[in-house]
């Protein structure tokens, strides 16, 4: 059942400004830090400034007798050094996972663990007594480079794992019988004078989420339930999990998510410190609260991305690709995060991306180094992969001498091929990648930009264009709970949705999908207001508190809509069925008689009717009502797709290199992307953009650096360099739809697309600038000096190596040297 | 981050802000705009004792004309000097470069003074100040004293300022008519200067008769690129005798390596940004 209202009176499509801007942008929203119960004690972490070390000491006096300090405490004075903190993502049986405490134990396992905990009245208290706690160390062999993890002899981060592999895992299309074997693929090739073989290895940096709230809990232990606000993107997977990670019983633990600050899969975690606030609030009977200081967050909260990829094409000399091998390795860092080691499994489904490759295998081993735990980051895995693909389509290209658009039209599965099963076992169930393809390439006029590039070369212009392609595809809406049953992964991926219809015929909608920036509460409310034929302003989203919102599994994976929003669907199905119900037996017609369109249920073929707010206040009042049926228009639904979502699109970017400097000007960006229904245009531009920036700092800014000693050189805003819209273009983008037919709303997801898509386009465009110059590859991101050195070098010209400087040899928390802020050497 | 305690006051007049200096002693740190200094507070890279405000100082802002020099108050804010029509006419070059300096927020707050007294190689107004052979009026409990640019910067984040003295004006000799451009380079549009070049050029019948050229981050103090002038002098303003003298901009220097760039490639980048900057400002 659905409505048939006139669609010039929709809600769906219609660029609705955000509900919740207001708030959210003139600060005067709520979040976790701005909440402080009567009594709050205020923590603050001291942490190791060194990758790997053992404890030989801890002297809290001095801090224990400074002002305001109610107690410091280690693992051992809390009683804690048993308590792990939860991996719930054992992507192979024998997964070697060690126990992530919630304060160093014996060791410290990378710069940023913390050692102890000061309680004190103030923040600033806090802060200042946690300078005194004197920590010394005996240090060890940092572990930093993964090749070198997993070597014969190598410093093992944890001894007692014997090894520095977490755990291998492998896809191979050819043993699952969804395809064909790579490694006869690869030999077939190779003795083939018709085919060739490319094999190329991509660095995938490590990155640093850097939302822009930083991570905060406030734990108030008073109440029959234990209250635990937190600034995360899964409140109720973070009840959940203190639950299992500190035993207190799930009814006696309410987790709220007020207003949260941005995540990019960085506040997925359930983190130590939010657990220690929990500790320290039932041993000391007052509320705790903790937030991190910007500095802590670039350098403790979780990372992402941090693999190498060796990857090996096969094709036929016409271009048609034959195989696909995938060998990565992925750094863990010191522990595995909450779903840290399923991240580039969820990367294994994408390789194969838009293209029938009929062989396929993928490997993966995840190696423990003694860096920042590496987890979720917008995209999670699939950036990845489709890097990887996309660039080594490039490469094939150049190796064929093609062009890359064309062998990428020649390889993708043409519109009239969906449903289409891939070489993975995923059946696609609807896409074009043709229409993006064309409209994309005409907004960017692809071919007058082709033939400028052409004339640069020919005039050896200082100035180089490059055009870079990424024809991207993506799963999106982690659900189906059998498939991630699987996976092995600790969680199905259903969404519930409540609705509930109040006597004045207001509406509140309740979603387990709690937003952190997406503007849910928007979108949600324009698919209800259509659903149920309510204005817009009538409907309320609650999230965010397990009180109001107790069942959800929260939002990351471009998940929120594919999977809440229909959970939301659902539920207004079943409001719509009771309202009819009720609608029949006040009208006195049959209920097949009555129809209901725009908000209003009538009886066919009379003007006699009632609006759902009508019916709302009569179920409300009860004074008549069927026999069969409870006074009650409210309704629930948990919703579990049975496919992925397979968003889609093309990205173009024209890349101007000057070459006697090396700087990158991304000059031109156009994307058209098919993202299936679009409910809101604005916030899918607003998605589309922020994404692109994300993709595109990848590409060309962001490293987080790590020196030879395991210290993060660029812990601050100041060199972790985050580009800003000065940094960037006006995005020419645009969306195509082929509804995806794996839900009643069409709709595909949006969150992630911009971030998967654009770092290929952007390499790809870069490195065709320069491949006349003998320019085969630049690491990412693709700064200046690395562009200008790999024209040097493809000159013949030597030029030294690009060093790291050391810039924080203190707390490990922050690079500036009060003497030398730019960390020059003399 | 939230920085360790200090005391703070604020002076309204320079007589007060030195008292105040000389009883903070080595504790005491003077807040110019505090673009650089609560940073480094809030990381508790530096604790001082007592932090003296110059703020509300309103004699240290402001921009006037006096007879051959344009003469800038220590707490001119960036924004003033940009928008000044004095500056723009007269000292065209510190526009410029003021202008490129971080974001608007920083340019609100951030003052000439506090930048020069600063001293930070990577900052843009020390190299602006050194090439246009600026005046620094240095006030202390004893009376006044005037310091050169070239005098004024002694290493990093070192300058000629002593013990109980103030920096409270800057005097521009009057380059009026000259032509002027500042040539910046950066990892991102709002970063520091990986390097940069300002250059102030006076051209007569389409021959270069004076130059003016200072370098940003190319070694601890901002550095005047006298080579380089030497060999503009006399030459014609075209693309090819600007690109020579410009092979001289690496002399004298000592070019610093971090993650952004090692020192062969700023040495590179200060040649051909200084290239780029004489053309630009001799057009």
């Amino acid at each position: 059942m659905t409505t048939t209202a006139d669609p010039t009176t929709l809600e769906i499509g219609k660029a609705r400004t955000r509900k919740e801007d207001a708030r959210l942008i003139t600060g005067r929203t709520k979040y976790t830090d701005s909440i402080t119960p009567h009594g709050t004690l205020h923590i603050s972490v001291v942490r190791s400034p060194l990758a790997h070390a053992t404890i030989t000491g801890v002297d809290k006096s001095a801090a224990e007798q400074a002002p305001g300090v109610i107690g410091v405490y280690t693992a051992a004075d809390l009683g804690v050094e048993a308590v792990g903190l939860p991996c719930a993502w054992p992507i192979t049986p024998d997964q070697k996972a060690p126990q992530r405490p919630l304060l160093a134990v014996k060791t410290v396992h990378f710069a940023g663990e913390g050692v102890a905990v000061v309680v004190a009245r103030t923040v600033a208290e806090a802060r200042d007594a946690a300078d005194l706690v004197e920590i010394d160390y005996d240090p060890l062999e940092p572990v930093l480079d993964m090749e070198a993890a997993i070597a014969p002899g190598a410093t093992l981060v944890h001894p007692e794992l014997e090894t520095n592999e977490s755990a291998t895992w492998v896809f191979d299309a050819g043993a699952a019988g969804t395809g064909g074997s790579v490694d006869e693929a690869i030999a077939a090739a190779e003795a083939d004078a018709d085919s060739v073989v490319v094999k190329r290895r991509f660095i995938q940096q490590r990155l640093i989420p850097a939302f822009m709230e930083p991570r905060s809990a406030v734990c108030d232990p008073s109440g029959e339930q234990i209250t635990l606000w937190a600034a995360t993107q899964v409140p109720h997977i973070l009840r959940t999990m203190t639950t299992v990670t500190l035993g207190v019983p799930e009814s006696k633990l309410r987790v709220i998510a007020p207003d949260v600050g941005g995540g990019f899969g960085g506040k997925i975690g359930v983190l130590p410190e939010e657990m220690l606030t929990v500790v320290l609030a039932q041993k000391l009977g007052k509320p705790i609260k903790w937030t991190e200081t910007r500095s802590e967050s670039l350098l403790a909260a979780h990372h992402g991305r941090d693999q190498i990829q060796d990857i090996t094409i096969t094709a036929k000399k016409d271009g048609t690709v034959t195989g696909l091998d995938v060998h990565l390795l992925a750094d863990m860092g010191a522990y595995l995060g909450l779903v840290g080691p399923g991240v580039p499994i969820l990367g294994a489904f994408m390789f194969n991306a838009i293209y029938k490759f009929p062989a396929y295998k993928f490997t993966c081993t995840n190696v423990f180094t003694t860096k920042t735990l590496t987890d979720a980051y917008r995209g999670a895995g699939r950036p990845e992969a489709t890097f990887a693909v996309e660039r080594i389509m490039d490469e094939l290209a150049v190796e064929l001498g093609r062009d890359p658009m064309e062998l990428r039209q020649q390889n993708w599965i043409k519109h009239e091929e969906f449903p289409f099963t891939t070489v993975v076992g995923l059946t696609y169930d609807t896409g074009n990648y043709e229409q993006a393809t064309d409209q994309a390439m005409e907004t960017f006029d692809y071919a007058g930009l082709r033939r400028e590039q052409e004339e640069r070369r020919k005039n050896n212009d200082p100035v180089q264009l490059g055009i870079g392609i990424s024809t991207f595809t993506e799963m999106c809406g982690l659900a189906p709970s059998r498939v991630l049953g699987s996976l092995a992964y600790g969680a199905g991926g259903w969404e519930a949705a409540s609705i509930r219809m109040l006597a004045t015929g207001k509406v509140e909608v309740i979603t387990g999908a709690s937003a952190h920036g997406q503007g849910h509460e928007t979108a949600f409310s324009q698919i209800v207001a259509d659903q149920l034929g309510v204005p817009f302003e009538d409907v309320e989203i609650l999230h965010g508190d397990t009180q109001i919102s107790p069942k959800g599994l929260d939002t990351y994976g471009s998940r929120s809509l594919v999977v809440g929003g229909i959970a939301i669907v659902k539920a207004a199905e079943k409001v719509i069925a009771k309202a009819k119900k009720l609608a029949a037996h006040l009208l006195e017609a049959s209920e097949d008689d009555i129809e209901f369109s725009g908000g209003q249920f009538t009886v066919r073929g009379t003007d006699k009717g009632k609006a759902i707010q009508e019916l709302a206040f009569a179920a409300f009042m009860a004074h008549d009502y069927p026999e069969d049926m409870e006074p009650s228009l409210d309704s629930d639904a948990v919703f579990d797709p049975e496919n992925f979502s397979y968003p889609h699109g093309t990205h173009l970017a024209a890349i101007e290199i000057d070459t006697e400097t090396g700087h990158v000007d991304l000059r031109k960006y156009v994307c058209v992307d098919d993202i299936g229904t679009v409910i809101n245009p604005l916030i899918v531009e607003g998605q589309v953009h922020g994404g692109l920036a994300q993709g595109i700092a990848q590409a060309l800014f962001e490293e987080a650096n790590y020196d030879d000693q395991g210290t993060l050189v660029n812990g601050t805003f100041v060199d972790y360099t985050l580009p800003s819209a000065a940094d960037l273009p006006n995005f020419d983008t645009a969306t195509v739809s082929t509804p995806a037919t794996s839900n009643p709303l069409g709709v595909k997801g949006v969150g992630e697309a911009g971030t998967i898509a654009s770092t290929p386009a952007i390499v790809n465009g870069v490195i065709d600038a320069l491949r006349h110059l003998g320019v085969t590859n630049v690491e990412m991101p693709c700064t200046s000096q690395r562009v200008w050195r790999a024209i040097q070098d493809a000159k013949g010209n030597a030029t030294q190596e690009t060093p790291i400087a050391t810039h924080s040899p203190g707390a490990g928390l922050g690079s500036i040297d009060p003497n030398n802020p730019q960390g020059e050497t003399e | 981050m939230i920085p360790s305690k200090f005391d703070y006051v604020k002076p309204a007049s320079v007589a007060d802000a030195i008292t105040a200096l000389v009883q903070g002693g080595d504790d005491a740190k003077i807040l110019a705009g505090g673009q650089s200094l609560i940073p480094v507070l809030r990381l508790r890279l530096a604790a001082p004792s007592v932090i003296i405000d110059l703020g509300g100082i309103a004699e240290l802002r402001g921009i006037r004309e006096d007879g051959d020099h344009i003469v800038i108050g220590a707490m001119t804010p960036y924004h003033d000097i940009i928008r000044d029509d004095l500056v723009k006419e007269h000292v065209a070059l510190l526009a410029q470069a003021t202008a490129t300096v971080a974001d608007n927020q920083v340019r609100h707050r951030g003052t000439l003074g506090g930048s020069l007294a600063h001293a930070d190689p990577a900052g843009d107004l020390g190299a602006v100040a050194l090439a246009l052979e600026a005046e620094l009026v240095i006030a202390s409990a004893t009376g006044n004293r005037t310091v050169t640019a070239k005098d004024f910067f002694v290493d990093y984040f070192t300058t000629a300022i002593g013990e109980g003295e103030i920096l409270t004006e800057i005097r521009f000799p009057k380059f009026t008519g000259w032509g002027s451009h500042y040539e910046k380079f950066n990892r991102t549009a709002q970063a520091w200067s990986m390097c940069a070049v300002a250059v102030a050029v006076k051209v007569s019948g389409g021959t270069i008769s004076e130059a003016r050229v200072g370098l940003t981050n190319m070694g601890t103090t901002p550095i005047r690129a006298t080579g380089v002038e030497a060999a503009l002098v006399g030459q014609p303003a075209s693309a090819d005798a600007i690109r020579a003298a410009a092979e001289h901009a690496t002399e004298g220097t000592a070019a610093p390596s971090d993650a952004d760039a090692a020192a062969d490639y700023r040495e590179h980048l200060a040649k051909v940004l200084t290239g780029r900057a004489v053309l630009a400002a001799a057009g």
